[in-house]
């Protein structure tokens, strides 16, 4: 199986959707490259040509931020919320919605970060307005390449120990 | 399975699919299946395992809509069915993707943290 790192992720409850990562930083590295607007130019969603033009944070409870990704084919995807919480460099609350949402509602995610021997472990917890909305989240990477995805675990199956072993027999 | 409350009902779907995936002869069936539908019997063989146990797991698959019965009534084959799988691998490949994508890029970003600082340049 593919190796996915130490990132655990997965659905709770109804609305919730929520995501742990271990960095191998302190948390105050982690918290700034979080919400530096230089240092999340550098990560966040920036992959397969996508620029971030726009990264503005305004860090105060009550303040706006507002992210843009730029598509190597001139696409724009906006975004953008309020900090309900600030606290450096152990937690974050802040709104979430994008500008051409595919799903209902903003959501509030909540990022705390907790640091341990160097390390700083990293929980984010999306809170979707239903059960709806967090599904369309869930299921929208999926949607384009269904039928891709179900060649690629026919591939993985396959490849799976138990499955070779069935096979010799 | 009912396509008209497919949103509803999708999230219970899921549990039950990642539930139906934890087992390793279960993905094995699967595995089978993924190259073509197959009766229990032929199912079966490659397991040292009962006729009822084979069953069990079948029905566990079943409940996931990951499986569903052919037409032929005598032999009863399986078939894979490709929706469920592909929400969940959907899932599990490319939000997960995007997710991991992002933390090893900051990763990345950390690691020249970590050195400016120790070389004494992190004032700003």
């Amino acid at each position: 199986m593919r190796n996915t790192g130490n990132l655990k992720l997965s659905a709770r409850g109804d609305r919730e959707i929520v995501m742990t990562r271990v960095f191998d930083a302190p948390r105050s590295l982690v918290f700034d490259a979080y919400t530096k607007p230089e240092l999340l130019k550098r990560w966040l969603g920036i992959f397969g040509g996508w620029t971030m033009p726009v990264c503005e944070v305004d860090l105060r409870v009550g303040g706006a931020y507002r992210f843009v990704w730029r598509g190597s084919d001139g696409t724009n995807m906006g975004m953008g919320g309020v900090y309900r919480e600030v606290v450096p460099p152990e937690r974050l609350v802040n709104t979430e919605k994008f500008d051409e949402s595919w799903y209902p509602g903003e959501s509030l995610i909540t990022a705390t970060f907790v640091e341990q021997g160097g390390k700083t472990t990293l929980t984010v917890t999306m809170r979707y307005e239903s059960r709806e909305a967090r599904d369309a989240v869930v299921k929208s990477p999926m949607e384009g390449g269904v039928a891709q995805s179900y060649d690629k675990l026919a591939d993985l199956l396959a490849s799976s120990p138990e499955f070779r072993r069935s096979e010799r027999r | 399975m009912q396509p008209s409350s497919y949103g509803q009902t999708s999230s219970d779907r899921l549990d039950g699919v990642f539930a139906a995936l934890a087992d390793p002869t279960r993905r094995a069936i699967l595995a089978r299946l993924a190259t073509g539908e197959a009766s229990v019997m032929e199912l079966g063989a490659p397991f040292d395992m009962s006729q009822p146990a084979i069953s069990k797991h079948l029905k566990v698959l079943e409940r996931a809509g990951l499986i569903s019965r052919g037409r032929d009534a005598q032999r009863r084959p399986r078939r894979l069915e490709a929706r469920p799988l592909a929400e969940a691998t959907g899932w599990l490949d490319a939000y997960r993707r995007f997710w991991e994508g992002n933390f090893e890029r900051l990763d990345a970003v950390l690691e020249g943290l970590k050195a400016d600082k120790k070389r004494g340049r992190s004032k700003r």
